[in-house]
């Protein structure tokens, strides 16, 4: 497959990005860069300058709402690429509804409660979507030990056990990866195995 | 008895548990899991009644804050 036969694939394909910090904005970057043609992002923060050690945003986007800032950003990569965006905090009700359109959903929250609770909406909800998580990518190095998880439709990335903290923060090389192996399993899901 | 969990074969030296008893004997200390059995989600509120049964197929898994 060329990258016209795969941008052809992927440009009436639609993904959710339930999150726009570290993952989700990675994430959708990535995917915005090889042509998925539609993404539902949600988040309801606005840019901070502590976001930016790792988040897909610039200094001039600071205070901004991070959908509004994600999508400048998505239209500036590729201005054909529709982005709807949702200001909103998700919970076990608007879940549904606002990704009912999507072929695939990437988890991209920050709290460990919040990650919980779109995993057992949509394993409850919408049991045929396909979920993608990140969960633990804090810190530094130790590329080994991030792995990728399977259990029917929901796949999981990351090392399973570095949490954030003061001493530990996410830090944009080891959230990158993360958020690029999340967008590299839409890819797989979406295109097929090579 | 014998299941299956996370993928992998594993001995339980118990005839019978809950599925909350064994994320304690398996000793998964984080506060937010993810579990299945069968391939059927089981909410953290149904872990204390739900048996465990040999040859079940049991997925734990750990969300870690961090995004």
């Amino acid at each position: 497959m060329n990258d016209q036969h795969i941008r052809t694939k992927l440009k009436d394909k639609v993904v959710g990005i339930a999150g726009c910090g570290g993952l989700g904005s990675n994430c959708a970057v990535a995917l915005a860069r090889v042509g998925v043609g539609k993404l539902v992002i949600t988040d309801y923060d606005k840019v901070d300058v502590s976001n930016l050690n790792r988040q897909y945003f610039f200094t001039d986007q600071v205070g901004k709402a991070k959908v509004i800032a994600l999508k400048e950003n998505i239209n500036r990569i590729d201005p054909l690429i529709k982005v709807e965006t949702h200001e909103i905090q998700l919970n076990e009700e608007n879940i549904p509804d606002i990704f009912k359109e999507c072929d695939v959903i990437v988890e991209a929250f920050d709290r460990a409660e919040m990650k919980q609770m779109i995993v057992e909406t949509v394993l409850e909800k919408m049991p045929d979507h396909y979920l993608i998580c990140g969960s633990g990518l804090a810190g530094w190095g130790e590329n080994e030990s991030i792995g990728m998880t399977v259990t029917g439709k929901l796949y999981f990335f990351g090392d399973g056990s570095n949490e954030v903290s003061e001493d530990f923060p996410p830090l944009a090389p080891r959230v990158g990866v993360v958020a690029n192996m999340q967008a590299n399993q839409v890819l797989e899901i979406i295109l097929g195995k090579m | 008895m014998e299941i299956q969990l996370n993928n992998n074969k594993e001995i339980i030296e118990r005839d019978q548990l809950t599925l909350a008893e064994l994320i304690q004997y398996k000793n998964f200390t984080f506060p937010m899991l993810v579990t299945k059995i069968n391939g059927l989600l089981v909410k953290k509120v149904d872990r204390d009644n739900v048996m465990i049964k040999a040859g079940d197929d049991v997925i734990v898994l750990h969300l870690i804050s961090g995004g």
